[in-house]
């Protein structure tokens, strides 16, 4: 399942070139390659628009869209870090996606492999309230987990907003490895424990390493999907020393139509896009293998 | 596949083995921590804020007061009433019938172009140089979404906006100065564009990886046959993939029953005349700006029956025309 699609060469039918063109072969390629350079435009030009006029003035910004940047100010870009703050909304969200990416992954791991390999009486219930779990709307239960974290005096702080993300994270976690430690041979199992490893030693020394490929392939859909959220950080964590991005990233968006700083505003947006932007360059082979790996099931 | 006995029966003959061993302290501990604390996070932050919710939407609660009456479906009646609440709902359906479709059709159409709009004769092949597609259409999936709503804000501002520019630059003038946003007439369509955008880009990587899983002798087949290109891909892809499509569907749904994101960076106050207010919006204002939690739940109760509807219909539209028989016909 992991060696698919995206590893393979652009070809659907045999590696063979064929030795002749035909016209009409060619115009349907031509047609083909202009409507996925007008759709690859659609989707750039947005981009570029906004990094030319993150080196802009206020003014400028509000002059003709369509012109540059008369220089290249990045103090736009100093001034979204510190005044407005997205240097410390950036520093919360890595110390929060960090935390809950890794607890997680463990906690999901343990839960996965216990609920795949173990039988034991609601087994199948856990499983299915994950997965129930994991179909029901966020909105739905955000009422009441607002009053849970405050009952826990986690309201407002990031070790509560940690939490969450790890509880809201699980099902999907779980139910992705779930397969991944099905489809692990029982034999290793039953050598470890011949071995004399303890259940422990044998889950972390010889499962866990075999699982590597699915824990990394949940690691990037579950970073990816931490470091997007915005509902529950704008429920639960209205502490405005303690926003992540997302949240920031709004709430400076609305300042900025009285303030106006747009320039600072378009300088935070490529800030917040910049460092996702170049991960997914370096790891986009790996990113689709995993988006394959994880739709196609 | 030989030994297709029962679904279990493997595991349990192997874990009557293992019961004979006697419970070590290591086994306990481990099953306990194991289980014991994932499940304990999941029940306090997740299944008992759902249960919750269920009892909370049948009282008055405002949260921070003592009082707290029982009032049945008071609330869900009110709700049936409440103009506003019917109007985010009705958007909400349009955002779940327009958004997966269009986002569904322009995925398979670039994954078709991409996987069999190579040029030649011979095989159906795939077009060259195409990674560069895909890592340009994937862009959108890895900016947050409300990065993605806050840029097409801008791109939509009257005046400062790169649209309307591009527009009068090309001679339509009417767009000079022209609100998108603000306009109840564009609002929800620009807002359906942008959530789209974000969107085609990943299933589309999700299509051409389904559709390059797909046995290439039955294109060779089809080719044998006479089959051109475009009815190739209405009669053998979609049909082939129609699997990834209904997940894609019930996904694409979802992601428009919430939809909060968007709408929030695009028209947080709900839009001109609530033309893209939708549900999620509304049970947030009243929950965390009216503190009429009770009242919000019954909300959440709603959103949450429109979501299980939707998906129950998607599966049935799939399986009344045809999905399972062909299924089988294809996996032999």
């Amino acid at each position: 399942m992991t060696t698919t699609a995206a590893d393979r060469p652009d070809v659907v039918a045999g590696s063979r070139a064929p030795d002749k063109r035909a016209p009409e072969g060619r115009g349907v390629a031509t047609t083909a390659h202009i409507a996925l350079i007008l759709w690859s435009l659609l989707v750039i030009l947005p981009l570029v628009w906004t990094v030319l006029s993150s080196f802009k003035s206020t003014q400028e910004v509000l002059g003709n869209p369509l012109s540059l940047p008369g220089q290249l100010r990045f103090s736009n870009y100093a001034t979204a870090w510190t005044t407005a703050g997205i240097g410390r909304y950036f520093a919360n969200t890595v110390i929060v996606v960090g935390t809950a990416l890794v607890l997680v992954m463990i906690l999901g791991a343990m839960c996965a492999y216990v609920l795949a390999r173990f039988s034991f009486r609601g087994n199948r219930l856990i499983y299915y309230s994950m997965l129930a779990g994991l179909t029901f709307p966020v909105f739905l239960a955000i009422v009441p987990l607002f009053f849970v974290l405050k009952n826990l005096s986690l309201l407002n702080t990031l070790p509560g907003l940690i939490i969450t993300y790890v509880a809201f994270a699980l099902p999907f976690t779980v139910f992705f490895l779930h397969s991944f430690f099905k489809q692990l041979p029982g034999e290793v199992y039953e050598a470890a424990q011949i071995d004399g490893a303890g259940e422990w030693r044998t889950f972390f020394s010889v499962m866990l390493p075999m699982a590597r490929p699915g824990m990394a392939s949940v690691a990037i859909f579950n970073f990816l999907g931490l470091w997007n959220q915005f509902l529950l950080p704008v429920a639960l964590n209205t502490d405005s020393n303690n926003y992540v991005l997302s949240q920031g990233m709004a709430s400076f968006a609305s300042q900025a139509g009285y303030a106006v700083d747009f320039g600072a505003l378009f300088a935070a947006v490529v800030i917040t896009v910049a460092p996702v932007l170049v991960v997914y360059i370096i790891f986009q082979r790996q990113l689709q293998v995993s988006v394959t790996a994880g739709g196609v099931k | 596949m030989t030994q297709d006995v029962v679904p279990g029966g493997g595991p349990k003959r192997s874990v009557a083995r293992r019961r004979r061993r006697p419970l070590t302290f290591d086994r306990a501990s481990f099953m306990v921590v194991f289980l014991g604390l994932p499940l304990a996070v999941f029940v306090i932050f997740v299944v008992s804020p759902f249960v919750q919710a269920l009892y909370y939407s049948l009282t008055d609660w405002s949260g921070f007061s003592s009082g707290m009456n029982f009032v049945g479906f008071d609330n869900y009646v009110k709700l049936f009433h409440d103009d506003i609440f019917m109007r985010s709902v009705r958007n909400n359906v349009e955002l779940a019938i327009v958004v997966p479709l269009v986002t569904i059709v322009l995925a398979l159409t670039l994954a078709t172009l991409v996987t069999i709009g190579g040029s030649g004769t011979g095989t159906v092949r795939g077009l060259r140089n195409s990674g560069f597609y895909r890592i340009v259409s994937f862009f959108p999936y890895v900016i947050p979404a409300i990065v993605i709503g806050l840029i097409w804000a801008q791109v939509f501002t009257p005046g400062s906006g790169v649209l309307d520019a591009v527009l009068s630059k090309i001679g339509l003038h009417q767009f000079e100065n022209y609100a998108w946003l603000g306009d109840a007439r564009t609002a929800m369509p620009a807002s359906m564009f942008v959530m789209i955008w974000g969107f085609v880009g990943f299933y589309m990587v999700l299509f051409i990886a389904a559709i390059r899983g797909i046995d290439p002798e039955v294109f060779e087949a089809a080719r044998i046959d006479g089959a051109g290109r475009f009815r190739t891909a209405v009669s053998i892809t979609v049909p082939l993939i129609r699997d990834n499509v209904q997940t894609a569907y019930i996904y694409l749904g979802i992601a428009a029953l919430d939809a909060f994101v968007y709408m929030q960076a695009l028209n947080p106050g709900g839009g001109p005349q609530n033309s893209t207010l939708v549900m999620p919006q509304q049970l947030f204002t009243t929950a965390f700006t009216k503190g009429q939690f009770g009242y919000s739940t019954a909300m959440g109760v709603v959103l949450a029956a429109v979501t299980l509807l939707f998906a129950l219909v998607v599966f049935l539209v799939n399986a009344l025309t045809g999905g399972r028989e062909r299924k089988v016909k294809v996996r032999r």
